[in-house]
């Protein structure tokens, strides 16, 4: 009881000697896009982003240590690091681009981080180390593995997509982890970045149990500095984390063309986090489907070069719960049609055998009369060698010659691969990539514990300018929706597009682990049966040796020695 | 007559001074106080990988459910799975781990943070992790931050024999590394009180060789002995927990934060009859009765509480920065966003100026090789012309 006393007593002077807080400078937005696919899969995007009116680089300003919004983890990291841009995501699944279009934004299978640090940064490489350490700590991932054996520096590729007019790509560094296992370890400190962290808003529709169970699963974070108005004369930074997933036609909705919010996520939303200044569910209706509870608001915006129309639902008016306090939203369609995506791109790996093999990959360009340039980068791991001299590119059965290649050679042990190439693809037209290599052998210690499930490729990256049917605006406006303010737009008819191919699992030539064993078993039985048998014959002697007499012998020679007679034989 | 006094004087004197403290001892303040620890620690790992060994990763989320409910925070947990069962393709409940079959008890949960996981569960990463010697960018959520009064709980499972534990299918750890360990553990005063449990086949070979006090060790089987596990699920087809962490798991579930329950009544869990193995513990290097010691003191969470009645005051807030137009006179310009695919500029990019790195030892010797035989053959008096 003394001790409640003490604590209220400790409160209030809490309370009162506390000045107003400062004007606030950052602010949070949510929004939740649902998408359906003509497959009958369902797409739903969820975008959470915070912008804050601070410089953590700058070295005149005393430190940063007053975070709201912003979670504190991160800014530590950016101001200690000196980070530019942070691009960081997680993926479980492959993104279908022919069955489901393009996404808001692209990630390949597995952990990807990429980061653009500070031209005031010295030694970029030992900041890169401690920042994938760092990482692995915060995100619950193996992140610990990125190292100079699977780093690249692209040369053209993964160009900033915040403000900036420096392009030193010696301060840039791309890794992937296609390996990289994402689950509910790795949502758990995504979730906790949030202001509202999962208790109000729309993160309380994460659940695990739904999130996992769905085609494709991606999170990811991205840290940028942006413009903070339409004039741009300053910079805002800008913490962007999106969670993309795709629930599946057939285990997660029994077959029907029907979604609801709660048959998606076993959850329905109750209210807008209080910490968001806006708070949106969009849904894509430009196929017509049915929607309930209908709403009046309606957005239009042009998306991957196409023009869409969304309905709005603003989750920060009490009316849009409705008596019931609970927001469900219903969805049902039939319709059939899509937009076929004009840029697409696989890969894969032929040859038999645990020596040799060849990369394909494939890039189609679905435009029936542009033909535009797109930028290929390969990162392989040096126990795949890669043999240049065979690298062909053929469009139409033609070689295509590229305007730029980067080729930067594998060192064993200390580096990847790297192929960059500038490529123009003809219109309507498959453009074929092929490069051979020979399997390496690696050292003892250098296979994982399950070396026969084979070892992993990241994804090729095709980043692109595609030519657009519909005219993109380049304006910036603060009520943007955020799922199409992401990439920055510079010109009215191309988007900018990403798309990353298939990994690889190749098997590389694999000892039985047990032959050590057996090896000194058997050598060590062989040295000891000649060895030995050698010793015995050359330092022993041979004598005959006397049988000992049989019983009914040894009492004759008994009785006779009593005697006095000669004895047996 | 004097004597007789003083001595019944002093008896009555000592019995009044035995009851005060046996009464002392018994009270719960008497109790908090006999402990010594003031934080607690678990280091929880499941040393399995494959997908048929989804009963060890079941085994050891179990104990940390527990262990979280008792009240150990996530950052004084090293969770370190060799595998990733929840998340498997071949799991028909993604995101889930359970305990019991029909899938009655989720032990994966929706607040789980593993530190150590997939091919990151080695031997070495174990023993830098009990030891501390650790690279200096490891976070800390990887570390085990250990002081002289902290109680560390120790589980471990998977597959084992006399005297090993089989890390991941490819290394091993021995009994005599682990005692060691624990040894540099108390030397380094990492530890006030350690509990260690295993549950593997053989598991009491494994803290045999144990020589630093204050441990205290639980095995579900002796020597000679295989640890059975104890249910398969039809539905996810894996055998879903080992026995002995099934009845440990059932006996922690009665136990809460405040109960007295000790370590006897660890010992009494999962006798021969349900077993088929019989567990075995080793409480000789520890210096208090087992009787004594509290389940929560190893699996529970210390909470010191400080009461005080002094008045704190608290010091001026942190200045809000620099106002924007202080600063913004030397950002008039406009900024501009990067173009993303510049082709043009692509095309045109010089290569790169590679840095002059001073020849390579080979190189250096082979012209060193050159250079001898030619002077060789044809003598030094032609060095003046070269040069």
């Amino acid at each position: 009881m003394a001790a409640h006393r003490c604590g209220l007593s400790l409160v209030c002077i809490l309370i009162f000697s506390t000045p107003a807080p400062a004007p606030a400078r950052d602010q949070f937005q949510e929004e939740l896009v649902i998408r359906p696919l003509h497959s009958g899969d369902i797409y739903a995007s969820f975008q959470f982003r915070t912008l804050w009116d601070t410089d953590f680089l700058q070295e005149r300003q005393k430190k940063v240590s007053h975070y709201r919004l912003f979670p504190k983890s991160l800014g530590q990291v950016l101001s200690k690091f000196s980070v530019r841009e942070l691009h960081i995501s997680f993926t479980q699944g492959f993104w279908r681009t022919m069955q489901w279009g393009q996404p808001f934004i692209p990630s390949p299978p597995g952990a990807e981080l990429w980061v653009w640090f500070h031209h005031t940064v010295s030694d970029v490489d030992g900041n890169w180390k401690e920042l994938t350490n760092v990482l692995s700590g915060i995100f619950c991932a193996s992140l610990n593995f990125i190292d100079m054996t699977n780093t690249v520096q692209p040369s053209a590729s993964f160009k900033p997509l915040g403000l900036g007019n420096a392009t030193d790509h010696r301060f840039l560094r791309y890794a992937t982890l296609p390996r990289e296992i994402v689950c509910t370890e790795n949502l758990t400190p995504w979730k906790k970045l949030l202001p509202c962290g999962s208790k109000a808003g729309l993160a309380v529709l994460m659940k695990s149990e739904k999130l996992f169970h769905s085609s494709f699963h991606s999170q990811a974070v991205h840290i940028r500095p942006i413009c903070q108005d339409e004039q741009c004369t300053s910079k805002a930074w800008e913490l962007r984390q999106t969670l993309n997933v795709v629930f599946d036609h057939y285990t997660s909705g029994q077959g029907k063309k029907e979604w609801s919010l709660f048959k998606m996520f076993s959850r329905t939303l109750t209210e807008a986090c209080p910490l968001a200044s806006s708070s949106k569910v969009y849904v894509d209706i430009t196929d017509n489907p049915e929607l309930s509870p209908a709403t009046h608001l309606l957005s239009r915006a042009v998306v991957l070069g196409d023009r869409r129309t969304y309905s709005v639902y603003d989750l920060t008016r009490a009316e849009t719960f409705g008596q019931l306090r609970s927001f469900n939203l219903l969805l049902r369609w039939k319709g059939d049609n899509m937009l076929r995506p004009l840029l697409h791109a696989e890969r894969y790996v032929a040859g038999f055998g645990l020596q040799t093999g060849e990369i394909h990959t494939v890039i189609y360009n679905n435009h029936p009369y542009r033909a535009f340039p797109v930028l290929l980068m390969d990162s392989v791991p040096w126990y795949l060698q890669l043999y240049v001299h065979t690298l062909t590119v053929t469009s139409k059965s033609r070689d295509n010659k590229p305007s730029y290649i980067h080729y930067q050679p594998a060192k064993d042990r200390h580096r990847p691969h790297l192929l960059e190439m500038l490529i123009q693809l003809p219109p309507h037209s498959m453009t074929e990539v092929t490069v051979q290599f020979e399997r390496a052998l690696l050292k003892w210690t250098e296979y994982t514990p399950d070396p026969n499930h084979g070892f992993y490729v990241g994804s090729s990256v095709v980043s692109a300018l595609v030519p657009s049917m519909v005219a993109m605006s380049t304006n910036f406006t603060q009520d943007q929706p955020l799922f199409s303010s992401f990439v920055p737009v510079k010109e009215e008819s191309s988007y900018f597009v990403r798309v990353y191919t298939e990994p690889l699992l190749v098997n590389l030539p694999t000892p039985d682990f047990s032959m050590p064993y057996n090896v000194i078993c058997l050598t060590c039985t062989v040295v000891a049966v000649g060895y030995g048998s050698f010793y015995n014959l050359l330092t022993r002697t041979f004598q005959v040796d006397e049988p000992s007499p049989p019983l009914a012998k040894r009492l004759a020679n008994f009785i006779r020695r009593i005697r006095g007679v000669p004895l047996l034989a | 007559m004097s004597n007789d006094f003083l001595q019944m004087h002093l008896k009555a004197v000592m019995s009044c001074l035995v009851i005060f403290l046996y009464k002392v001892h018994t009270t719960k303040a008497g109790q908090f106080f006999s402990s010594g620890h003031t934080n607690n620690w678990a280091v929880l790992v499941c040393t399995s990988r494959f997908w048929f060994n989804y009963r060890h990763v079941a085994n050891t989320l179990s104990v940390y459910r527990s262990v979280k409910r008792l009240g150990i925070p996530d950052s004084h947990i090293v969770l370190m799975l060799a595998d990733d069962m929840a998340c498997n393709y071949r799991n028909p409940r993604p995101a889930t781990v359970f305990s019991h079959k029909n899938m009655e008890l989720n032990v994966y949960g929706d607040d789980v943070e593993v530190d150590y996981r997939g091919y990151e569960v080695t031997v070495e990463n174990f023993l830098r992790v009990l030891t501390g010697r650790l690279p200096p960018s490891t976070p800390r959520s990887k570390r085990l931050l250990s002081d002289d009064r902290s109680n560390i709980l120790i589980y471990l499972t998977g597959h084992g024999g006399n005297g090993f534990l089989k890390f991941q299918d490819s290394e091993e750890i021995s009994n005599m590394e682990l005692a060691d360990a624990f040894e540099q553990m108390w030397q380094k005063r990492r530890y006030n009180e350690l509990l260690f449990i295993i549950d593997t086949c053989q598991g009491a070979s494994m803290y045999e060789r144990f020589y630093s006090p204050n441990l205290m060790a639980l095995a579900s089987s002796q020597v000679g002995e295989d640890s059975l596990s104890h249910q398969p699920d039809l539905a996810i087809g894996v055998h879903l927990m080992d026995k002995y962490t099934f009845y440990l798991l059932e006996f922690l579930e009665e136990v809460h934060p405040a109960s007295q329950a000790n370590m006897n009544d660890l010992f009494k869990v999962c006798p021969q009859s349900q077993c088929v193995s019989t567990p075995g513990h080793r409480t000789d290097l520890f210096q208090r009765d087992p009787g004594s010691v509290l389940i929560t003191d190893f699996f529970g969470s210390v909470r010191k509480v400080e009461i005080t009645k002094d008045t704190i005051n608290l010091t001026s807030p942190v200045e809000p920065p620099i106002q924007r137009s202080g600063s913004g006179d030397i950002q008039i310009e406009s900024l501009t966003y990067v173009d993303q695919l510049p082709v043009a500029e692509i095309i045109h990019q010089k290569p790169k100026q590679k840095d002059w790195h001073p020849p390579d030892g080979f190189i250096l010797g082979l012209w060193t090789l050159i250079l001898l035989v030619f002077f060789q053959t044809y003598g030094i008096k032609h060095l003046k012309h070269i040069f």
